[in-house]
C-alpha cells in the first residue's frame, strides 16, 4: 500500500477532490498547511516594519491506495492541480506498513 | 374619454390633498416653539434656598441648601432636567468607549495575549470608578490650592448644593459650579473621563506587563496623578489661572494618559523580538484587524459624548456644532493618515488609518468648543499626518508601543492643546479663550497652552516613572521571557482566549531579548537558527 501526499494550491482542492472521486478514490484527508519551495514569498510592511511573507498557504491531501493504483492517483492529482505557474506544489509517495479500520478492525487492503 | 377625465380629477384631488398636508405640516412647525425649546433663564433661588444660603454664610456649620424638588423648580426645573439628561447620556457614551479601547488593543495584539489585554481594559474601569470615588474627585474638583484640592476629598462627601450655579453655589466643589447639574451627575461624567485616561496606558504596555502591576498603577493613576493635573486645568488650579483652556481634555485626559503610557513603555522595555540585534524593526501583526476596526468605530461613536457632552448642558447652540467639529476632525485625520501611509509605506495600512481617525478625535478634544468647523478640518488633517510619522518615530527610537497609544494620545493630545492657542475664535464660546494666534489674538493663549502642556508633561512623566520604578523594584512589572513567548493569557490569568484554535506562540519575529541577544535554552528554537531568520 502507498500513502500519496499532495501539497497543492488551496483553490485547487475542489478540482482535485472531484477528479479523485471520479477516478474511484473513496477517501482522503485534508490539512491546511503553510510552505514554500523555490517559490519565494514577498516582503510587506506592517506599520512601517518590513516582514517577509515566505510561508504561503497550501493544502495537503493524503490518500491511501493499493500499490497498483498509486501511479494513476499521482497522474490524476498532477493533472487537476497543475496551473503551470510557480508554486503548484509537490506529491510524495511513501510505503505504508499497515492500515486498520477502527470500526471493524479490518486490516490491510480490506481497510482501504 | 370618460376614463381620462376621471384620472385627471383623481390626480388633482390627490395633488391637492398632498399640498394641503405639506402646508399644514410646515405651518405647524413654524409656530413658535414652546418654552422647553428656548433656553430657560436661570432664576436666582427664591426665598427658601436663599434663606438657607444666608444661614450658611452666618453659620458655616449649617448644611447648604438641600437639593430638593422645590429648589429644582425655582432654578428652572426644565433646564436642569435637560442638562442632566444630556450630561448623563453623554457620560454613558464615554463609558462605552472602554469597549472600544478593549477591542482596538486586543485586535492589534497577538491572540495569545487577548485575555490579558481585555482584562486590563476591564479592570481599569473598575479601579478608576473606585479610586475616583474615594479620592480622585476631591483632589481634582475640591476647593484647595493651585496644585490640588483640599476640601471634600473623600467619597465625594463635601458640602454641595448643586445644581446651584455661580454665586448661588455654596459648596466645596466651586471649580465645577459653572454647570447646572446635580452633584452625582457631575461626578458620573467626570468619572468616565478619568477612566479613559487610565485605559490609554494599557495599550502601550501591552503583551509584556504584569497584570498585577498594571492593576495597582491604575489606582495610582486615577487616585493621584490624573486628579492633580486635572485640578490644575479644570479644578481652578494654576494652569486655569494662567488662562489655559482644554475643553474636553486633550491634555487633561489624553496627554496625561499618554505620558503615563510613555513612562510605562520605557520602564518595561520592548517586546521580545520587536527590535533585532542589528537595529531592524520587526513587525508583530495584530491578530484581528476586524476587532480593531470595531473598536475604533466604538471610540468614534463614544467621542460624540466625550466632546459635546463636555458642555455639561443641553446647550442647543453648541452641542451640534461641537459634534460636527469632532466628526470633521476625525474624518479629515483618517483621510490624511490614509494618504500619508499610502505615500510613505506604499499601501494604505488600515491600522494606520484607524490610528489616524483616533488622532483627529484626540486633537479636536481640546479645541472643539472654540474653533470653527473649517479649523477642525485643518486640525484633523494635521493630526492624521502627525500620527503616522509618530508611529514610525517611536519605533525608530526603540520605544515599543503595540497599538500606537503614545502617538495617538500623547503626541496628538499635545497638538490639540496647542491648536486651541492657534485656532480659537472668541465668537464660539464667549468670555473664554478669546482669539488664538491665527485669528488676531496674539500669542498669549498659545503661551498659556504651552505652559500647561509642559507642566503636565514634566509632572505626569516623572511621577509615572517613579511609580513604575517602585512597582518594578517591588512586585516586578514585566513577565518572564518564557511567559511572554507562551502568551500572557495562561501565565497571568489561567485563561485561553481561543481554546478551540491552535494559536501560534512565536509569529513573525526572531526571539531576541531586550538586550538584543537571542533567547537560549529552547529545544524548539535553537539559538543558531533563530539568529539567521525570522520564525
Amino acid at each position: 500500500m502507498k500513502l500519496v501526499e499532495a501539497i497543492v494550491k488551496p483553490f485547487k482542492l475542489d478540482e482535485v477532490k472531484e477528479a479523485l472521486t471520479k477516478a474511484g478514490i473513496q477517501g482522503m484527508t485534508v490539512e491546511e498547511v503553510k510552505g514554500f519551495g523555490r517559490q519565494k514569498g514577498h516582503t510587506e510592511l506592517y506599520r512601517g516594519a518590513e516582514y517577509s511573507v515566505d510561508f504561503l498557504p497550501k493544502v495537503k491531501i493524503q490518500i491511501l491506495v493499493t500499490d497498483d493504483k498509486a501511479a494513476k492517483v499521482v497522474e490524476v492529482i498532477t493533472e487537476s492541480a497543475r496551473t503551470g505557474k510557480i508554486g503548484d506544489g509537490k506529491i510524495f509517495v511513501t510505503d505504508v506498513e499497515d492500515v486498520i479500520r477502527i470500526r471493524t478492525g479490518e486490516k490491510g487492503p480490506d481497510a482501504i | 374619454m370618460k376614463r381620462g377625465i376621471f384620472k385627471q380629477i383623481f390626480a388633482s384631488l390627490v395633488g391637492g390633498l398632498w399640498m394641503l398636508l405639506i402646508v399644514g405640516l410646515t405651518s405647524a412647525q413654524e409656530a413658535p416653539a414652546p418654552a422647553a425649546g428656548a433656553p430657560a433663564k436661570v432664576e436666582t433661588p427664591a426665598a427658601p434656598a436663599l434663606a438657607a444660603a444666608e444661614a450658611k454664610k452666618e453659620d458655616p456649620g449649617a448644611a447648604p441648601a438641600q437639593f430638593t424638588q422645590g429648589l429644582l423648580e425655582q432654578i428652572g426645573g426644565a433646564k436642569v432636567a435637560m442638562d442632566t439628561m444630556w450630561t448623563l447620556i453623554a457620560g454613558m457614551l464615554v463609558f462605552f468607549m472602554n469597549l472600544g479601547f478593549a477591542t482596538v488593543e486586543s485586535g492589534l495584539c497577538r491572540a495569545k495575549n487577548t485575555v490579558t489585554i481585555l482584562a486590563k481594559n476591564f479592570i481599569v474601569f473598575a479601579a478608576s470608578s473606585i479610586a475616583f470615588l474615594v479620592l480622585g474627585w476631591g483632589l481634582m474638583f475640591g476647593d484647595g490650592n493651585a496644585l490640588f484640592g483640599t476640601q471634600g476629598l473623600w467619597f465625594v462627601g463635601g458640602a454641595d448644593n448643586s445644581p446651584a450655579m455661580g454665586d448661588a453655589y455654596k459648596g466645596v466643589y466651586s471649580s465645577i459650579n459653572w454647570t447646572g447639574v446635580p452633584l452625582w451627575t457631575k461626578f458620573f461624567f467626570q468619572l468616565v473621563f478619568a477612566g479613559t485616561a487610565a485605559t490609554i496606558v494599557s495599550g502601550a504596555v501591552a503583551e509584556r506587563v504584569k497584570f498585577g502591576a498594571f492593576y495597582i498603577f491604575s489606582f495610582l493613576m486615577v487616585g493621584i496623578i490624573y486628579p492633580i493635573t486635572g485640578h490644575w486645568i479644570w479644578g481652578g488650579g494654576w494652569a486655569a489661572k494662567l488662562g489655559m483652556f482644554d475643553f474636553a481634555g486633550s491634555t487633561v485626559v489624553h496627554s496625561v494618559g499618554g505620558w503615563a503610557a510613555l513612562a510605562g513603555a520605557i520602564a518595561l522595555g520592548p517586546r521580545l523580538g520587536k527590535y533585532s540585534r542589528d537595529g531592524k524593526v520587526l513587525p508583530i501583526p495584530g491578530h484581528s484587524i476586524a476587532l480593531a476596526t470595531l473598536g475604533v468605530f466604538v471610540l468614534w461613536f463614544g467621542w460624540f459624548g466625550f466632546n459635546p457632552g463636555s458642555t455639561m448642558a443641553a446647550d442647543a447652540g453648541a452641542i451640534g456644532r461641537i459634534a460636527v467639529a469632532t466628526n470633521t476632525a476625525a474624518a479629515a485625520a483618517a483621510i490624511a493618515a490614509s494618504i500619508t501611509a499610502w505615500l510613505l509605506l506604499g499601501k494604505p495600512d488600515l491600522t494606520m488609518i484607524l490610528n489616524g481617525a483616533l488622532a483627529g478625535l484626540v486633537a479636536i478634544t481640546a479645541p472643539c468648543a472654540f474653533v470653527s468647523i473649517s479649523s477642525s478640518l485643518i486640525i484633523g488633517l494635521i493630526a492624521g499626518v502627525l500620527v503616522v510619522l509618530s508611529v514610525l518615530f517611536f519605533d525608530k527610537i526603540k520605544v515599543d508601543d503595540p497599538v500606537g497609544a503614545i502617538s495617538v494620545h500623547l503626541v496628538c493630545g499635545i497638538f490639540g492643546t496647542l491648536a486651541v492657542g492657534l485656532f480659537a475664535q472668541a465668537e464660539f464660546t464667549p468670555n473664554t479663550t478669546g482669539n488664538g494666534l491665527f485669528f488676531g489674538g496674539g500669542a498669549g493663549l498659545l503661551m498659556a497652552q504651552l505652559a500647561g502642556i509642559l507642566g503636565v508633561g514634566v509632572f505626569v512623566f516623572v511621577i509615572s516613572m517613579i511609580f513604575w520604578q517602585i512597582l518594578k523594584a517591588t512586585i516586578g512589572i514585566r513577565v518572564s521571557a518564557e511567559e511572554e513567548i507562551e502568551g500572557l493569557d495562561v501565565g497571568e490569568h489561567g485563561n485561553i482566549a481561543y481554546p478551540d484554535f491552535v494559536t501560534v506562540t512565536a509569529r513573525g519575529a526572531a526571539i531576541v531579548d531586550a538586550a538584543g541577544g537571542v533567547v537560549q535554552g529552547s529545544a524548539a528554537y535553537p539559538a543558531a537558527e533563530l539568529s539567521k531568520r525570522p520564525v
